[in-house]
């Protein structure tokens, strides 16, 4: 069987979790199918990751490393994997689907014209080597499972906090290879000319084990340090339901929803939210939620693992007492 | 500035769905349907750059999805925001289009029309796609910058420069014109169309494209040349019912660590 490619995103020499977690899931589809699993990382200095990727599944790793490479290109990305695939006729092409994975995944595919599944929270091999990749739409309101029609290659970028990296183990002899730099100097490009870090920001959203957002329940900006010190108290991040960014009290960044950013944290907060089909459509794969909300009516509560009504200026502030106890116990 | 908007129409977002006979599909009879939201700020990013520059051309291009939709209703909103001129892209050959089809069809199209720049939605909120704007780029050769937040357009220098949120951070890209850019919410705010601008629309041009348009072979479009397909649609897996915490606030805190810490196991 042919196998299984996993790119695996690095930004400033290290690399994503969510890489870790494609390789997991690739190892566990290759299990099945017998196929190998070849890991590919891109970028100027990288060297040291091929190890990693080969103690985290990789049977194989390939590594585009060039000093011109210490930015995002989609361009020079899509032509490297583009051609590691043409050479390996992979029966999948996996990727996070983080903010270079969504952007590298749909033009990796339309290059080598085959399927594109993006955001797969389940992925599953047929006995005949295609594989099934479930993805939510419709906002989250439904689930599509998806196939390449065959016999045709899929590119898949996963959710990231849904697979399970392996167990690193201890890697050594594994082929490690040079991919060359596909440089395509004709091609019209995007360049990255900067990437500025956001302030305050301390655990991005989209990868956080545990967020806590708060809603327009809030009442003004002022409030969110409720919200900010139960985070700090959790090791959370914070998020916001559109209201609270629309009232202007924080920035679209923290927009969880429709229209902001899908998360899947172990444990999501919602305090002074109320739960609207389109928040939902943000958080509804968090595996753990609990709602803090003075309306036992809000929808909030269809969803969440744990509710507590009442008033979240008196009950925020407590859970935050409440998590520095048990954390200052254990 | 010739610039060319790709527009969805979608079902509203507040939708109850139901699923078709054979589960692969949603039943589209009976929904109302509206601008794909992330199509409304390309819209509306297209308009202000216009305004902007005092000059340029404005066109709305939308590919039918399905034989249930009319999306000339969501084109003639868009001529009522402002745009110049619509195409609809209309065939039974082009139903049941994947991604791929999907952004083949729009490329072929975009071939026959002149722009400096294309913008797309990031995301169609029915299939959540989150691919068609740039496998457009790709299939016409050009570059793409994705779910862009602030917009700056070059006239002189015929460039763009655009910010993308990225993991704990914006990147800054440039891009040389003709480029596809895909918008993202915080860009703007979409206008409401106003009532002569809705008057005014219904004498703008709006074209319809069929397959022989654009001479695409049968096959390679819609659902025969479509990459990818849906073997069944199903409802997200239950939540595991949910309780309620009853009690006093300090109390029922107290449960509810509780609860986390032993049961969940998340804290
Ligand atoms: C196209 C479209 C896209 C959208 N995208 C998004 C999106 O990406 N993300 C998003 O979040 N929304 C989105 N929305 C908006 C969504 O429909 C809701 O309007 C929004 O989520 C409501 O935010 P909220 O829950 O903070 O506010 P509200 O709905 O006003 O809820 C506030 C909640 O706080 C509770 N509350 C008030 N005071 C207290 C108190 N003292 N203690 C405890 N609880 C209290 C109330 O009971 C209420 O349930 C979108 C809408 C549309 C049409
Ligand atoms: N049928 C269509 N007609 C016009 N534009 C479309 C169509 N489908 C997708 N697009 C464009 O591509 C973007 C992304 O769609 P998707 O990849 O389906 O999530 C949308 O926001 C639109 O700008």
């Amino acid at each position: 069987m042919n196998p299984i490619l996993v790119f695996c995103e690095q930004r400033d020499s290290r690399l994503k979790k969510v890489g870790l977690e494609a390789l997991g899931e690739a190892r566990r589809l290759a299990g099945g199918a017998g196929c190998e699993v070849v890991g590919i990382v891109i970028g100027a200095s990288i060297a040291s990751l091929a190890e990693e990727l080969a103690r985290h599944g990789a049977s194989r790793v390939l590594v585009g490393e060039d000093p011109g490479l210490t930015r995002y290109s989609s361009e020079t990305y899509t032509a490297m994997l583009g051609d590691a695939a043409t050479r390996l006729q992979p029966v999948a092409i996996l990727m996070g689907a983080t903010a270079m994975g969504k952007d590298l995944a749909p033009k990796l595919a339309a290059r080598l014209k085959t399927s594109l599944a993006q955001d797969c929270v389940a992925l599953q091999m047929e006995s005949d080597g295609s594989l099934l990749g479930t993805r939510p739409v419709y906002g989250g309101k439904l689930r599509a499972v998806v196939k390449a029609v065959t016999p045709a290659l899929q590119v898949v970028t996963l959710r990231p906090n849904v697979f399970s990296p392996i167990e690193p183990k201890p890697a050594s002899g594994i082929p490690i290879e040079r991919l060359a730099l596909q440089a395509n100097p004709d091609r019209p490009r995007a360049t990255v000319r900067d990437v500025q870090q956001t302030a305050g920001s301390k655990i991005e959203l989209t990868e956080a084990g545990i967020i806590v957002s708060g809603g327009r329940g809030l009442k003004g900006p002022e409030n969110f340090k409720l919200v900010e010190e139960l985070a700090a108290a959790v090791g959370a991040a914070v998020g916001a339901s559109r209201a609270a960014v629309d009232a202007g009290w924080k920035p679209h960044s923290y927009q969880v929803g429709l229209t902001g950013k899908t998360v899947s944290p172990q444990l999501y907060i919602a305090c002074g939210i109320s739960g609207a089909i389109q928040h939902q459509a943000g958080m509804s794969s968090a595996r753990t939620i609990v709602a803090i909300n003075n309306n036992p009516n809000a929808p909030i509560f269809k969803l969440a693992t744990y509710g507590l009504v009442g008033d979240l200026f008196e009950v925020v502030p407590l859970l935050t007492e409440e998590v520095k106890k048990l954390k200052a116990g254990s | 500035m010739k610039i060319v908007v790709c527009v969805k129409q979608v079902p509203a977002t507040e939708s109850k769905l139901q699923l078709t006979t054979d589960g692969t599909d949603v039943n589209r009879s009976g929904l109302s349907f509206v601008i794909n939201p992330y199509d409304e700020f390309a819209v509306e990013e297209a308009l202000q750059i216009k305004e902007r520059l005092g000059t340029g051309e404005v066109t709305v291009l939308s590919l039918r999805p399905h034989a249930d939709q009319k999306p000339e209703e969501a084109l003639r909103t868009c001529l009522a925001m402002g745009a110049d001129k619509a195409v609809l892209l209309s065939d039974q050959a082009f139903d049941g289009a994947d991604t791929f089809t999907t952004a083949l069809v729009l490329a072929s199209a975009l071939r026959r029309l002149s722009f400096d720049l294309l913008l797309c939605g990031k995301q169609a909120v029915d299939d959540d796609g989150s691919a068609v704007g740039i496998q457009v780029a790709e299939l016409l050769g050009l570059p793409h910058v994705a779910v862009v937040n602030k917009l700056e357009i070059n006239q002189g220098a015929r460039t763009v420069l655009a910010h993308r949120q990225i993991e704990g951070g914006i990147e800054v890209v440039e891009a040389p014109l003709p480029a596809l850019i895909t918008c993202q919410k915080g860009l703007n705010e979409p206008r409401y169309p106003s009532l002569p601008g809705i008057m005014k629309a219904k004498q703008k041009p709006l074209e319809v494209w069929t397959r022989d348009t654009l001479g695409l072979p049968a096959e390679t479009i819609g659902v025969a040349g479509a990459k990818q397909r849906v073997v069944r649609l199903e409802p997200p897996p239950p939540r595991p019912a949910g309780r309620i915490i009853g009690g006093d606030a300090a109390t029922a805190v107290k449960e509810l660590v509780r609860l986390l810490h032993e049961e969940a196991k998340v804290i």
